[in-house]
């Protein structure tokens, strides 16, 4: 499904991704672990189409297509998602209206009927329901004004409506308390399908105490320095990432 | 060596004072305080004169092209066709509706819903030529003319205008809505309409007021409304201008706020080439809310200005500016705020913010905030703002899904929306959010802004 080779990318002539390389196949969870700094959010973004970044080298095959040359909202259409690590405030831009033209946007694409009010209506509710929202949320407009845990709620309501192909979570468990990471963690699960897969990005072992990966790869200074399987992840918790980056000194 | 550059003097009064000779040589059948009132305003004008970019009042705006036009006052009603005034913006809304074509009241096109008792709604001469008393007590007494020379012309060369009085303790359940459609093709036709909006103690009313035409012509709309407030009157004011392109559009309003009143005063503006609005507030007793609410929307080489000041003359009032512009290519926003408290007004809260958002580089915002301040006890805070659509908003919208274009548009309509959703007349406030949407929609740049 994902196939990133070799990346290399940067901001502003500094390099920041030094060779990322990664397979993602449909069914598959993955985790990328690293510490602050490492590029985790640049993976991200580099992803989702975020512009500003600079690729230097490198390819990454979304579905057998170049990915990079996609605008973000064909991106989006086709599949892919990203649960932001700060979602955005949009004042004024009320959620029903926005997730309903982001959802009939995509369904176009698909050559699928666009819903109406109604139908798009007890589909959200459906899925509010498997995040624990409140249904006042809708009324809102984009995160405005909503804490940082309803933001992070909001992100993985999002991605059940849309239900996205690959979804990439960018720090998804950051400022949630115990009982909202298990919301939010159940709720991913229920939308693992045969046929998609998940990018988790996150520093601890916590989330993927909920979200069991198949894979856990460690980025440390911009490459993947490290994968294996989800016991990784405990090895990680236990030592540090200092570990990791004497490790790397050593074989440097 | 240098010259010192004299700039043109527009202080020639003189076809302005022949016309109103003219004018008043006619106006026998006015009452004589009337007669008084206008040779006032036309002293005044000849005193003054049209403003010029020293004023610093007027720093942002020049309206030298307004002091060139020729003056042609339209002091005759329209004979032969009237305009059909039901496409117009706010027409169907249920409401008493007054028209006025070329600033005279049109009776046949309006209509007035049946009213609580001591209510009126009524044409501004209808009234003088019957009974003046309620006219006579509040016209002319509440606008300045000292500093403003378009008050003082209208005042001198006014024929009709409306004239609103809602009597204590009464509510009008619908929205009053004045429409004046210019239908003049000629450059320099000018209108002069003058409103007096009476809202006694306990009382309630709506009042839409907009701004139209059927002509693209230069002329130009010269407008008066005094507002008088009384105790706990809860009053709600919607102004839409959206005059010809080619037009000028001056207008005063003037509120004089009475204690425990609830004002709210929306101006809308996305018509007219030069467009200011002078707003004057005083707020006269205690425990007054009032909400000075603005949107402007310019393209091309238009120019929205407004200028308000708000003066808080006694204790425990709350006053808030919100002003929102957006602006394409070459056009100009222009806000001057101006809060002066004096040294009674203490607990006075006052707000004020302008945010302009720019859809071209070619576009500029000009802010001046003004607090003069003289109590010690107060809260007062300003903010303006001039910049483009957030990069973020627009990359989180694309990211799920949201086409570029559609994007930038549900940002651009959500700075509206800050301004519009504040409107409590429902069908007004659906009425101009449609409005905002279309003409959004309609605008190329959109596409391609950053
Ligand atoms: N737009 C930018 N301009 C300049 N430097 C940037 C920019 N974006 C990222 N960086 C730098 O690139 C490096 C990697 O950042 P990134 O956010 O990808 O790391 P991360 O692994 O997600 O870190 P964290 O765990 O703290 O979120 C950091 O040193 C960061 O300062």
């Amino acid at each position: 499904m994902l196939e990133i080779k070799n990346l290399c990318a940067g901001v502003e002539g500094r390099e920041i991704l030094k060779g990322v390389d990664l397979t993602i196949t449909a069914g598959e969870v993955h985790a990328v672990m690293g510490p602050n700094g490492s590029g985790k959010s640049t993976l991200a973004a580099i992803l989702a189409g975020r512009e500003g970044y600079e690729v230097t080298q490198g390819q990454v095959l979304y579905n057998g297509v170049d990915l990079l040359e996609m605008d973000p909202e064909e991106r989006a259409r086709e599949g892919l998602f990203l649960a932001f690590q700060y979602p955005v405030e949009i004042p004024g831009v009320n959620s029903t209206y926005f997730l309903k033209a982001a959802l009939n946007a995509i369904r176009k694409h698909r050559g699928e009927p666009e819903l109406d009010a109604l139908e798009f209506l007890s589909l959200v509710k459906e899925k509010m329901k498997l995040l624990e929202l409140r249904e006042d949320f809708l009324k809102r407009p984009v995160n405005a004004g909503f804490s940082g845990g309803e933001k992070k709620r909001n992100e993985i309501f999002q991605m059940a409506v849309l239900e996205p192909k690959l979804a990439i979570l960018d720090e998804t468990d950051s400022g949630l308390d115990i009982d909202a990471l298990r919301v939010v963690a159940e709720g991913v699960n229920r939308l693992k399908r045969p046929d998609n897969a998940q990018l988790v990005i996150t520093h601890y072992q916590r989330l993927l105490n909920y979200i069991i990966p198949d894979f856990v790869h460690v980025l440390f200074d911009g490459r993947i320095v490290r994968s294996g399987g989800k016991e990784l992840a405990l090895e990680l918790e236990e030592k540090g990432y200092d570990w990791i980056a004497k490790h790397e000194a050593v074989t440097a | 060596m240098q010259t010192t550059m004299i700039p043109e003097q527009i202080k020639q009064a003189d076809p302005y004072l022949a016309a109103f000779e003219r004018f008043a040589s006619n106006g026998a059948e006015e009452p004589q305080w009337i007669g008084q009132l206008r040779k006032s305003g036309m002293a005044r004008f000849s005193e003054i004169g049209f403003p010029t970019l020293r004023d610093e009042d007027w720093r942002f705006t020049n309206v030298a092209p307004i002091a060139r036009l020729p003056f042609r006052p339209l002091l005759q009603p329209v004979r032969g066709d009237l305009p059909d005034p039901t496409g117009f913006n706010f027409a169907k809304i249920e409401s008493s509706r007054l028209v006025f074509v070329n600033g005279h009241f049109a009776p046949e096109l309006s209509r007035v819903l049946p009213l609580p008792k001591g209510a009126q709604i009524t044409g501004m001469a209808n009234a003088l030529a019957n009974d003046g008393a309620l006219a006579q007590k509040h016209l002319g007494r509440h606008v300045r003319l000292e500093q403003n020379a378009f008050a003082a012309l209208n005042t001198a060369f006014f024929t009709d205008g409306a004239l609103v009085f809602i009597p204590a303790g009464v509510e009008v359940p619908q929205p009053v809505h004045l429409l004046y459609i210019t239908t003049a093709t000629e450059t320099g036709a000018t209108a002069h309409p003058r409103n007096l909006i009476v809202a006694e103690r306990d009382s309630r009313v709506t009042i839409l007021e907009s701004y139209v035409s059927t002509v693209h012509g230069a002329y130009f709309t010269n407008a008066v409304t005094e507002f008088v407030i009384g105790e706990h009157a809860t009053v709600e004011h919607c102004k839409f201008q959206d005059e010809s392109p080619a037009a000028y559009h001056i207008a005063a309003l003037q509120m004089s706020l009475g204690k425990n009143c609830d004002f709210i005063s929306h101006s809308i503006a996305t018509g007219a080439k030069l467009s200011r609005n002078n707003i004057n507030t005083v707020l006269g007793g205690e425990h007054i809310e009032c909400v000075l609410n603005g949107l402007y929307l310019t393209k091309d080489d238009q120019l929205a200005d407004h200028h308000m000041i708000v003066e808080h003359a006694k204790p425990h009032c709350n006053s808030h500016e919100y002003y929102n512009g957006i602006l394409d290519d070459r056009s100009r926003g222009v806000f001057h705020g101006r809060i002066l408290v004096r040294p009674i007004a203490q607990k006075t809260d006052a707000k004020q913010t302008n945010k302009n958002l720019l859809l071209a580089d070619t576009a500029t915002a000009n802010a001046k905030p003004q607090l003069e301040i003289y109590a010690d006890d107060v809260k007062c805070t300003h903010g303006a703002t001039v910049g483009q659509l957030n990069k973020d908003s627009i990359f989180y919208l694309r990211a799920r899904g949201i086409d570029a274009e559609t994007a930038r548009r549900m940002l651009i309509h959500a700075f509206a929306g800050e301004i519009i959703d504040r409107i409590r007349c429902e069908p007004a406030r659906e009425e101009l959010d449609r409005v905002f949407w279309d003409r959004l929609e309609e605008n190329p740049h959109v596409a391609d802004v950053k």
